[in-house]
């Protein structure tokens, strides 16, 4: 009993390590979304291109999208620009949330890398971003028709991520009308 | 052609190891001398070859060699001298050469200063610190090469050392918590040895004592030196946040403080043999585990090193190898035959048995805060975060209760102490405690339970030590009695008013620090805590590779200049990055903290402004812990010499030629 | 070779990034209404973890978002919301990921309690072990043995007497 007793330091420690292996292929600080099946947070903010024009929760139902959360001074989104372009090339729903950002500076943006987004969202004080989780750009969410939150991407969409992640997930809730 | 022979001396280095790490021990286990001989020349060499290595890799920053791809990311040519030297160990590769350094040097001290150990022993002992140098070796030579070159395009200059690192606490705070790190590894190695050899006893435990304890005050300084150095140098006043990496130097310094006080038990009454050389695994295999978590990506931290999954999993392998079989080998081989000596409820015995508990308790609740967050994602795939509130409302109480045991540890008699004699014993200082405790609430500030309890424990444990001392002297008076108490006496002291006093400066300035962050323009001034700060605006300076401005607060009390702060910020150039340069009055009773935020219109600044009651008791009472212990190793029965014929006489063969 | 050299490369870079960010003390000038409301305020920046950062408090981080949320918090203490609230907002859009003091629930029980079931059962061990050892061993052995096991102790010792000695005389030369 007593020589039995004496293993269990051993137990404990592979139980240990078999945690931390698991740990070595995780990532402490993927941060999954806390609004995943929840609707798209109400908000009434002006629209990029006409400050006149008030978009709210309601312009986003209706079919599925992804919102983009974007700002020119965020390096990464110059990168992801151009694959949006392409996906909205392709039919691609997107909606965007401009994200603590100057309009003009934005519009501008806009002008010169060519406009893949659908909507646009002026969020200046970045009050959307705070209700939607934000915490910093590019971060992408893919909503279903009735504007309920499917899924959420912390950084630069790429062909890699579209095709593996959101492609399959968005081609799922076109289907689902 | 330098960096390269520091390579070769590195290869070399781990040949020698292996030499150290095999042979000896097949000496020992067939009864060869010859081979069992090699341990020493083995160890000399390979502590002789990564000397020379560290040297070489320290010459190629010193003459800023940016063709080194490890200069070039850590060096600059306008980093100042001292801090070139000290970026040796700022990052993964150099440290990792500084801990194999550092563990040849432990080695070489091993096989220096142990002559009255039997050669089966020592060969063992050696033997397996071969072992471990073998696997730090082989991560460095294999993964984390620091000579590897950039060529043939090296750059011209280098990325500069980050500027947080440049800074005194640098050059000192690694270098004493691998001390500690590492010197864990020799009782570790005692520990298998004896394991091996079937040989455990009270003899085993007074080899291990002085080792252990060494080991275990660097390590405490170590600590205390990054509490300090975190405080003056990140700008927000805070010394410890529960960070993975700060844990991971915590868990085997509250093991270690559990080990030296149950190897006390076992050399002295011969019991808890098995429990003893458990705590010595555990606490060389959380110094592992140290290494791991700060390595390799799994816990988020400020600390981490570069975090990379292939180094990961090679320290994962060595972690398991090494832990793994010294686990397996204790169950194999660990005695269970109990001894017949027996001791009474109120015995020295049980109320270190109550300080390893509390301690090992601790660790657990430290080990699990911190590994919580990842258990549980892996398990479930949800996000957690343990963070200061979790530890602070588990550890304090703990450390209340070892506080409590601890007053009444320093009465008990070995063996048995009559109830009655204890009660007599212990009840002024209860009473006294009682009373210094209300006056300590009443005194300090606004009244709060936390420093009732505080003041109560802490005059507790130091009035309880000056009444063991009082009984200890009791004969001779108090004077004479003094001067023939021994080192180890003295060092226990020492130690356990660190405790004391540390717990008294946490308490104090966490109840009663007083913060205010504002704007002040030039001429401003503010009163905090008693305390004039009148605000003179800042000025442009440059240093030899940062620009910054500088600000001037003048600290009046009562109408008199007592203190000028000049608080910093700094923009390093090569790396563009700002940093902040607290401007600190220390004091033993408070510390008077500035800090300058961002600056506003009209040569106003944002501005932070501290005053921190007894905070540096915080690292005085951790420094007296230490110096408590380094006196307690040097106490003379270590060091007597043992003669030739008793030797002979109890058995123990190998004399040295 | 240089794959591995340039991966290192932004290793390090985004290690130095990530320290930068902790690196200048974030010092907002807020006014409070009340001393409670700037205690409060300072416990939660210090209890609420920065969703972005490499474990910090948002108290101490000057991430942009940090800086958001500051200000969010201090909105919050003036339109005279409780402490429960204030974390229930930020736990609603962030996740228990913001909660630097982690909810009781049954997932995290072991968490809270683990220690405290350690910390008794170690007293119970701790208990059974001086109970057991608590008589002195010496005062039943030589009562126990028989007559035969007395004479037999008697003639081992006088056997291990005279070896003694015997060596004693060798050792002497």
């Amino acid at each position: 009993m007593k020589r039995a007793l004496l293993l269990l330091p051993l137990a404990l420690f592979l139980v240990l390590a078999v945690f931390l292996y698991r740990g070595l292929f995780l990532d402490p600080a993927e941060l999954p979304s806390a609004l995943i099946g929840k609707p798209f947070p109400e908000f009434s903010l002006p629209s990029v291109h006409d400050s006149a024009r008030t978009l709210t929760a309601a312009d986003l139902k209706g079919k599925p999208a992804l919102v983009n959360v974007w700002a020119t001074w965020c390096p990464t989104c110059k990168a992801e620009h151009q694959m949006l372009n392409q996906l909205a090339g392709q039919g691609v729903n997107i909606v965007g949330v401009n994200y603590k950002d100057d309009n003009a500076a934005a519009r501008k943006w806009l002008k010169d890398f060519l406009d893949p987004y659908q909507l646009n969202i002026e969020d200046q004080v970045g009050s959307l971003g705070l209700n939607l989780g934000v915490y910093g750009a590019p971060e992408t969410f893919l909503i279903d028709k009735d504007g309920i939150i499917r899924h959420k991407y912390v950084g630069a969409i790429d062909e890699r991520v579209w095709r593996e992640q959101l492609a399959p997930l968005y081609q799922e809730l076109v289907d689902a009308r | 052609m330098i960096p390269e022979l520091g390579h070769l001396a590195m290869i070399l280095a781990l040949c020698l190891a292996a030499v150290q790490a095999s042979l000896p021990l097949i000496g020992a286990w067939r009864g060869d001398r010859q081979w069992m001989g090699l341990a020493r020349p083995a160890a000399w060499g390979q502590f002789a070859f990564l000397l020379f290595s560290f040297l070489c890799l320290t010459q190629a920053f010193l003459v800023d060699d940016f063709s080194v791809a490890y200069v070039a990311k850590n060096s600059n040519s306008a980093l100042p001298w001292f801090y070139k030297f000290s970026a040796v160990w700022g990052a993964h590769e150099g440290s990792l050469l500084l801990w194999a350094l550092i563990l040849g040097g432990w080695t070489f001290a091993v096989s220096v200063f142990s002559r009255q150990l039997p050669e089966v022993m020592l060969a063992r002992v050696l033997s397996v610190m071969g072992m471990i140098s073998v696997g730090f070796l082989l991560f460095l030579i294999v993964t984390s090469n620091p000579f590897a070159r950039l060529l043939p395009q090296s750059p011209a200059n280098g990325r500069d050392l980050n500027p947080l690192l440049q800074d005194f606490g640098l050059i000192v705070h690694p270098p004493m918590l691998y001390m500690g790190y590492v010197g864990f590894s020799v009782a570790f190695a005692f520990a298998i040895a004896a394991l091996l050899g079937g040989r455990l006893d009270a003899a085993w435990a007074r080899w291990s004592r002085p080792w252990t304890i060494v080991a275990w005050a660097f390590l405490g300084v170590g600590i205390v030196l990054g509490s300090w150095w975190a405080y003056y140098e990140l700008g927000w006043g805070g010394w410890w946040f529960w960070d993975p990496v700060e844990n991971a130097s915590l868990m085997p310094w509250l093991v270690g403080t559990a080990l030296l006080h149950s190897l006390a038990v076992t050399e002295k009454r011969g019991v808890f043999k098995s429990w003893t050389v458990l705590l010595a695994i555990a606490a060389f295999s959380l110094s592992l585990l140290g290494t791991f978590l700060v390595r390799s990506g799994v816990l988020t931290s400020v600390h981490a090193f570069a975090a990379d999954p292939e180094r990961g999993t090679f320290i994962l392998i060595f972690l398991l190898f090494v832990v793994g079989s010294s686990l397996t080998l204790f169950a194999l081989r660990a005695p269970v035959v109990k001894s017949s000596v027996g001791f009474g409820l109120w015995s020295r015995e049980t109320l270190l048995l109550a300080n390893n508990l509390v301690l090992v308790v601790a660790c657990a609740m430290v080990l699990l805060g911190t590994l919580y967050p990842l258990v549980l994602d892996a398990l479930t795939g949800a996000k957690l975060s343990v963070g200061p509130p979790y530890f602070n409302a588990l550890f304090l109480p703990l450390m209340a209760i070892l506080m409590l045991a601890l007053g009444v540890g320093v009465l008990v008699r070995w063996k048995d102490t009559p109830l009655k004699w204890l009660r007599g014993m212990l009840l002024p200082v209860l009473v006294v405690s009682g009373a210094l405790g209300l006056l300590g609430a009443w005194l300090f500030g606004d009244f709060h339970w936390a420093v009732l309890a505080t003041c109560l424990l802490a005059a507790w444990v130091v009035l309880a030590g000056v009444r063991d001392l009082l009984d200890k002297t009791r004969h001779k008076g108090l004077l004479k009695g003094i001067a023939g108490l021994s080192r180890s006496y003295w060092g226990m002291q020492i130690a356990h008013l660190g405790i004391a006093v540390c717990a008294l400066g946490v308490v104090l300035s966490s109840q009663y620090a007083l913060e205010r962050d504002l704007r002040m323009a030039p001429g401003e001034s503010v009163e905090v805590g008693g305390y004039q700060f009148v605000f003179d605006g800042a000025k442009h300076h440059q240093g030899p590779n940062y620009t910054s401005d500088r600000a001037t607060v003048h600290v009046l009390q009562d109408g008199r200049e007592i203190a000028v702060l000049h608080p910093e910020k700094r923009v390093y150039q090569v790396r563009a990055m700002p940093m902040t340069e607290a401007g600190i009055d220390p004091g033993f009773t408070r510390d008077l903290y500035v800090a300058l935020g961002e600056p506003l219109e009209d040569g106003a600044w944002a501005v932070r402004l501290h005053v921190k009651p007894f905070v540096r008791w915080i690292w005085l009472g951790g420094l007296l812990m230490g110096f408590g212990g380094f006196l307690a190793a040097l106490d003379r029965r270590y060091r007597v010499k043992v003669t030739t014929k008793a030797r002979e006489a109890l058995g123990l063969t190998g004399v040295q030629a | 070779m240089k794959r591995l050299l340039s991966k290192r490369w932004l290793a390090g870079g985004l290690l130095g990034l990530t320290l930068s960010l902790g690196a200048h003390a974030a010092i907002d000038t807020y006014e409070f209404k009340d001393e409670g409301d700037r205690a409060r305020y300072r416990l939660l920046t210090e209890e609420l973890r920065c969703p972005k950062c490499q474990n910090q408090n948002i108290a101490d981080s000057d991430a942009p978002i940090a800086m958001d949320l500051r200000r969010e918090i201090h909105r919050m203490l003036g339109e005279g919301k409780s402490n429960d609230e204030i974390v229930d907002f930020l736990v609603a859009r962030y996740g228990d990921f913001v909660r630097y003091n982690p909810p009781v629930n049954a997932r995290t029980w072991l968490l809270w309690y683990g220690p405290w079931l350690l910390l008794g059962g170690g007293l119970g061990v701790l208990a059974l072990i001086v109970l057991r050892r608590r008589r002195p061993a010496a005062s039943g052995q030589a009562a126990d043995l028989s007559a035969e096991e007395r004479a037999r102790l008697d003639q081992l010792l006088k056997n291990s007497a005279g070896q003694s000695s015997a060596d004693h005389t060798k050792a002497d030369k």
